[in-house]
């Protein structure tokens, strides 16, 4: 194995790009799960994400719209599991992983005849002057816009949660629905409102492995991201600030493992490859979690 | 307004009628989906439902209705229990590929040997692979609080891995000229899974999972193991003061899912699918989560919602050579299936009353 032929700066610098799929869907599925929803259906939204994406990038040869539409995708897929948890009060656990299994054969339909196309170029940020910089440079400054875009979103949960009136409300439906609800909170509304949201985020995770990632469309391609990212959740005790953590190590894990791949390292590449689920089991173990949402799991019923 | 309004007992009518309720919305609904592909529906969904049974060509499909519904009904069995109990393994897929590893390497260690014992000797090995596989996010969640979704879950993942490099390296058949996948184990009479009646498709893991409905129906309505089970899920709390052992009811409800989705990978591997290759498991651990649910978590249930499930594998790959239907179509059908159960599920809890706006 030839350690050296891997680069410090490079091997961080990807780093930045493997954990940002990951990043976007967590931090929709923290703020969807801080509102006492769980949505097991984030692997389901990113691929279906990944697809709508992929196909509207190539339709219209701009990257950026192919984002809008993976966002409006991964929405619309989040619809369905509200509407039948907030208003059918269907158990969430179960309906999230009928959302999976619907999304990842919804894609595969959809992406038929997209496999094997490329995607638009989505050319790398060049930010000038700290772009510059060595070593920190090319780390930080020099990637594609959608990673910044990743944290501005995590910057404007942390906010929204922490200053704002709505974030305040969105957090006491999720502590306990029934004494939001005697506030007079619309409980199920708030709700709606956050599964989306967290579902144009796993839409935006999603698209950001077929077209900038990985760039092209095959089946499952998430590959158990979705998980990860509910993982990533639970690991970040449901706050923004560890979230970040969660996801930057995880995707440290993934580059140091596709890194030994290409150094030719001993072990065999099907073992290296099970290295980011192994390493997210640990941390599930390692990591007392926090306390959940109080309400989090629970159907709401307004009992008159 | 329509107003839902919490009915004091679930109803009985509507636990029995919702599966089919949803069955029914899904063929009309998928029918829409099968237009909207540019197929005609009706005839889609009689390729899909009705040839695999009534066609002329039949005979040839009914056997294959019991070798898919088979480790269907094997790993839904077991799933239920620990769903009844708010338990979720949803890594049986994960099970099933490393019961079946476990089995292929105990039959592939013998090879080329002839021996009654070895048949055995697979079952066991493939129960405990299962098993022990199981037991990981069981212990952790017991041990440490760690969520047994997620855990079991990204042991499917590493289950998959394992499976490739067991393909590629330690299974690999020896004289296979470098080819992927092992010997096959359905060619080598010891380690077969053979048909117990020839041209029947009934194999010996159809036989255990029938075996399995009866003894999971007599467990869980006539014996206090299955009475903790159901409490526990009903009301861990009166569980607790009732004497039952969280911990240990997690552990033998995984061991139990575990093991099950084992025995259910090792009779494919020695007898359908016949050897260890890199596509060897085809989803049918996920597909068992559907089974388990549309037939209420309840044995007889379950058998009825695996040979539906079966069918709808088997009538979708009819139409996919006859009519060129995606086979994802199928795929989206039978997630369609499990969301309308789940919608049309609220009519067993909730009665719909029309009720004036209160001021």
């Amino acid at each position: 194995m030839d350690l050296s032929s891997i680069n410090p700066v490079l091997l961080l610098a990807s780093l930045m790009v493997a954990a940002t799929p990951i990043l976007l869907a967590a931090i929709g599925e923290l703020v969807v799960e801080r509102a006492g929803v769980l949505n097991l259906g984030v692997e389901g939204m990113m691929i279906t994400g990944a697809v709508c994406g992929f196909v509207v990038a190539v339709a219209t040869t701009s990257p950026w719209l192919g984002f809008l539409g993976a966002a409006i995708g991964g929405a619309l897929l989040s619809l369905i599991f509200g509407f039948l948890t907030q208003f059918l009060l269907s158990n969430q656990v179960a309906t999230g992983l009928a959302l999976t299994l619907f999304g990842l054969g919804l894609s595969a339909l959809m992406g038929q005849g997209y496999i094997g196309i490329k995607a638009p170029e989505f050319p790398d940020w060049y930010i000038p002057l700290l772009g510059d910089i060595p070593v920190i440079g090319p780390v930080i400054f020099q990637h594609d816009p959608m990673v910044y875009v990743g944290l501005a979103i995590v910057g404007g949960v942390w906010a929204f949660l922490k200053y704002s009136r709505a974030g305040l409300i969105l957090r006491a439906v999720g502590e306990n629905h029934e004494a939001a609800h005697a506030l007079g909170y619309h409980v199920v509304r708030v709700r709606m409102l956050a599964i989306m949201f967290g579902g144009a985020c796993a839409g935006l995770g999603g698209a950001y492995l077929s077209l900038v990632r990985v760039p092209q469309w095959t089946e499952g391609m998430t590959a158990g991201a979705g998980w990860i990212a509910l993982a990533i959740v639970v690991f970040a005790s449901w706050r923004p600030g560890r979230l970040l953590l969660g996801a930057y190590l995880f995707g440290g894990v993934t580059v140091l493992q596709l890194n030994l791949q290409a150094a030719g390292a001993a072990i065999g590449v099907e073992y290296l490859s099970m290295a980011p689920y192994l390493a997210t089991i640990a941390v599930l173990v390692i990591m007392r979690a926090g306390r959940a949402p109080g309400s989090l799991g629970q159907s709401f019923h307004a009992s008159r | 307004m329509i107003m839902l309004e919490k009915r004091p007992q679930p109803s009985r009518g509507w636990t029995f009628a919702t599966p089919v309720v949803a069955v029914v919305l899904t063929m009309f609904f998928g029918g829409l989906l099968f237009a909207a592909l540019g197929q005609d529906p009706l005839v889609t969904i009689r390729t899909i439902f009705l040839d695999p049974l009534f066609s002329e060509f039949a005979w040839f499909y009914r056997p294959q209705l019991l070798i898919k519904g088979a480790p269907l009904v094997l790993i839904a069995i077991g799933l239920s229990f620990g769903f009844r109990a708010g338990i979720w393994n949803i890594g049986a897929e994960g099970q099933y590929i490393v019961g079946a590893i476990c089995g292929a390497a105990v039959g592939l260690a013998f090879y080329p040997m002839e021996s009654f014992i070895i048949f055995p000797l697979m079952v066991i090995a493939g129960a405990s692979g299962g098993l022990l596989w199981a037991m990981i996010p069981g212990l952790l969640r017991v041990r440490f609080g760690t969520n047994e979704i997620l855990v079991s879950l990204m042991l499917v993942y590493v289950a998959e891995q394992l499976l490739a490099s067991m393909a590629l390296g330690a299974l690999r058949n020896p004289d296979g000229m470098g080819f992927p996948g092992s010997r096959n184990l359905s060619q080598y009479e010891s380690a077969a899974n053979l048909e117990i009646i020839a041209g029947s498709g009934m194999h010996w893991g159809v036989l255990t999972a029938f075996l399995a409905v009866i003894v999971a129906y007599v467990a869980l309505s006539r014996h206090i193991f299955g009475f903790n089970v159901r409490l526990s899920g009903q009301s861990p709390r009166a569980a607790r003061f009732a004497g039952v052992n969280p911990g240990l009811l997690v552990l033998i409800c995984m061991a139990i899912s575990g093991a099950l989705a084992g025995l259910a990978g090792l009779f494919e591997v020695a007898g359908p699918a016949g050897q260890i290759s890199i596509d060897f498991n085809v989803g049918y651990g996920f597909t068992a989560i559907i089974v388990a649910f549309l037939g209420r978590l309840h044995p007889v249930g379950i058998l009825l919602a695996g040979g539906l499930m079966a069918l709808t594998y088997i009538g979708g790959e009819i139409a996919q050579s006859n009519l060129g239907l995606p086979i994802a179509a199928i795929q989206i059908l039978q997630g369609m299936l499990l969301f309308f159960l789940l919608a049309v599920d609220v009519l067993t809890n909730y009665r719909i009353t029309w009720a004036r706006k209160i001021a």
